[in-house]
């Protein structure tokens, strides 16, 4: 039984490896695959011939360049909004003293335990009275601003020894200057995990835009698919709808491989997935 | 902060002012306008009036809102167990000796960084009655597989098989760092009084564990009780409304039927119920751990 265990462990972590991998393999078999090829039965998992057809279709019925130009802008710019903010809050929070501080902080806490979709509602009204929807600012703006950002940026700015600030304070360098030149050289690792956090949260966000876009030139990725597997007449063309979806998990697929450790620490400690 | 007087409030404001400003503008504001909305009536068209608790009177009458309740507890009865259970079985298995366990880690990771919509929608195509690669597989081994996400029967369970398939490896990251704070020396102990591997993970592995594995439970529970993208695009809450959940009703009520104030009011019984939750699993944790 000893002898026996690791083999056995072996091959299930294998076959489970397989269960993981098929459905990405499917999404891309599909996604190069002529439109003649989907109703074959059985279906071929590897194609015979293998054609870009699929993407060129997808990009000639829908802006899918202009769409996945969008996901970045909106991913990017939430996420320096998110560090900018979420550095200068939580810095204030673990270093200045002043009257209500904790009080406030607290405050800031109980945010994170009320669902999105309590918001939702006063969110969107808010937004259309400044005119945010279908665009960029209301993509954007509300996501800057998050509790748990400025939470993990203060917590990681208590691990910073004070003597590092004092150092500077002598030297006659003001609050400003010593976080610029002391504080935010060191910050990388926070910066690493909260930026990958944000990234992916707006690169992967379907509800939000859901409900203030339906102006396809500023729809993002995930929302131009689900609407992609309803707009050919008669039945979902899924060769096309697989192209688009390879479009929106390559860049999220290539993140992850180049800065593992980051986006395993970013989700663990926030709890989010996907 | 060393700065004084006028200074020493700029300094502040200059920290403190753009969170402070956004997180009560599109954060702590809407939560408190959605609580009072919770007790009015409001179309959008005409101003918001008070109504004291008749939604709250109206969601107990509300067939709808208790077949979302009970598909949503349904959802979380059949997915949480099951992703525990397997993410702590990958989780064990890729903390042993395993060849090339980090790349059988990334894999198994893959499906977390991707996007919900990208994950519905190709297991969508995959669970398609006709010409889906499941079903295709399944008639080679000869079982006539079922219509999956247009059968009643079958659609919230391909739900939670999808949902599982997505959040094993999250479940993993978090039980695989509670693991590896384990100290060897308990394993030896238990390895010299001739313990077998299944005794190890029932009185070691387990109960030091206990903590990630709450962790990870109370997230798990949270989370599947706002349950949303997945069921929007692989279902939209049929076929004949045998997989509505709450948050898709919620969605639906205010934005399809501008009911605004009862929206509001079931976002509440979704918080209450998270809440309430949350609080007896952080007192069961207290008692086991």
């Amino acid at each position: 039984m000893r002898r026996l265990w690791p083999l056995l462990t072996t091959l299930a972590i294998v076959a489970g490896a397989f269960v993981m991998l098929v459905p990405f393999a499917w999404m891309l078999s599909t996604s190069l695959k002529p439109s003649t090829a989907l109703l074959v039965l059985p279906p071929r998992f590897v194609p015979e011939e293998p054609t870009v057809e699929a993407y060129r279709s997808v990009a000639a019925s829908f802006p899918l360049l202009r769409v996945f130009f969008n996901s970045a802008v909106v991913a990017l710019a939430t996420t320096a909004g998110q560090l900018v903010v979420a550095s200068l809050s939580g810095y204030a929070f673990a270093r200045f003293t002043f009257r209500g501080r904790d009080t406030l902080f607290y405050g800031y806490l109980a945010t994170l335990m009320v669902p999105f979709a309590v918001t939702i509602t006063p969110l969107f009204i808010i937004v259309r009275t400044f005119g945010w929807t279908n665009g960029y600012l209301g993509l954007i703006v509300p996501a800057m601003f998050t509790a748990f950002g400025t939470f993990l940026m203060r917590q990681f700015f208590l691990t910073v020894p004070r003597e590092l600030e004092e150092a500077a304070t002598l030297d006659g360098a003001g609050t400003l200057a010593t976080f610029v030149r002391v504080i935010l050289p060191i910050s990388g690792p926070a910066f690493a995990t909260l930026g990958i956090f944000a990234f992916m949260a707006s690169w992967n966000n379907f509800l939000w835009p859901l409900l203030i876009v339906s102006d396809r030139q500023f729809m993002t990725l995930p929302l131009a698919l689900a609407t992609l597997q309803g707009i050919y007449p008669g039945q979902t063309q899924w060769n096309l709808v697989m192209a688009g979806t390879v479009v929106s998990v390559v860049p999220m697929i290539v993140v992850f491989l180049l800065a593992q450790r980051w986006v395993i620490e970013g989700v663990t400690t926030s709890g989010l997935k996907g | 902060m060393y700065e004084r007087g006028v200074r020493r409030w700029l300094v502040l404001a200059l920290f403190l002012g753009p969170s402070l400003v956004g997180v009560v503008l599109f954060v702590a504001g809407p939560i408190v306008a959605s609580l009072a909305l919770a007790f009015s009536s409001w179309d959008l068209l005409t101003p918001p009036a008070f109504v004291g608790l008749r939604n709250f009177e109206r969601l107990s009458r509300d067939l709808e809102f208790w077949a979302a309740l009970r598909h949503t507890v349904t959802f979380l009865a059949g997915y949480v167990p099951l992703v525990l259970v397997a993410g702590l079985a990958v989780a064990v298995a890729l903390n042993g000796r395993v060849p090339a366990r980090g790349v059988f880690r990334a894999i198994y990771f893959l499906p977390v960084v991707t996007s919900w919509v990208a994950v519905a929608l190709v297991w969508k195509w995959l669970l398609n009655p006709q010409f889906g690669l499941v079903n295709a597989w399944l008639a080679q081994v000869g079982i006539q597989g079922p219509a999956w996400l247009f059968d009643p029967d079958w659609a919230m369970a391909s739900v939670i098989l999808t949902s599982i398939w997505k959040d094993t490896g999250y479940v993993m990251v978090i039980l695989l760092a509670g693991l590896q704070g384990i100290p060897r020396v308990y394993y030896e102990a238990a390895d010299i009084d001739g313990a077998s591997r299944a005794q190890q993970l029932r009185h070691v592995t387990v109960p030091l564990l206990a903590p990630a594995i709450f962790f990870a439970l109370t997230i798990s529970l949270i989370n599947s009780f706002q349950v949303f993208d997945q069921v929007y695009v692989m279902t939209g809450g049929g076929p004949a409304g045998a997989t509505t959940v709450l948050v898709e009703r919620i969605v639906k009520q205010a934005f399809s039927f501008s009911r605004m104030g009862y929206a509001s009011a079931m976002s509440w019984v979704l918080f209450v119920l998270i809440f309430a939750t949350t609080f007896v699993l952080s007192r069961l944790q207290r008692r086991w751990t």
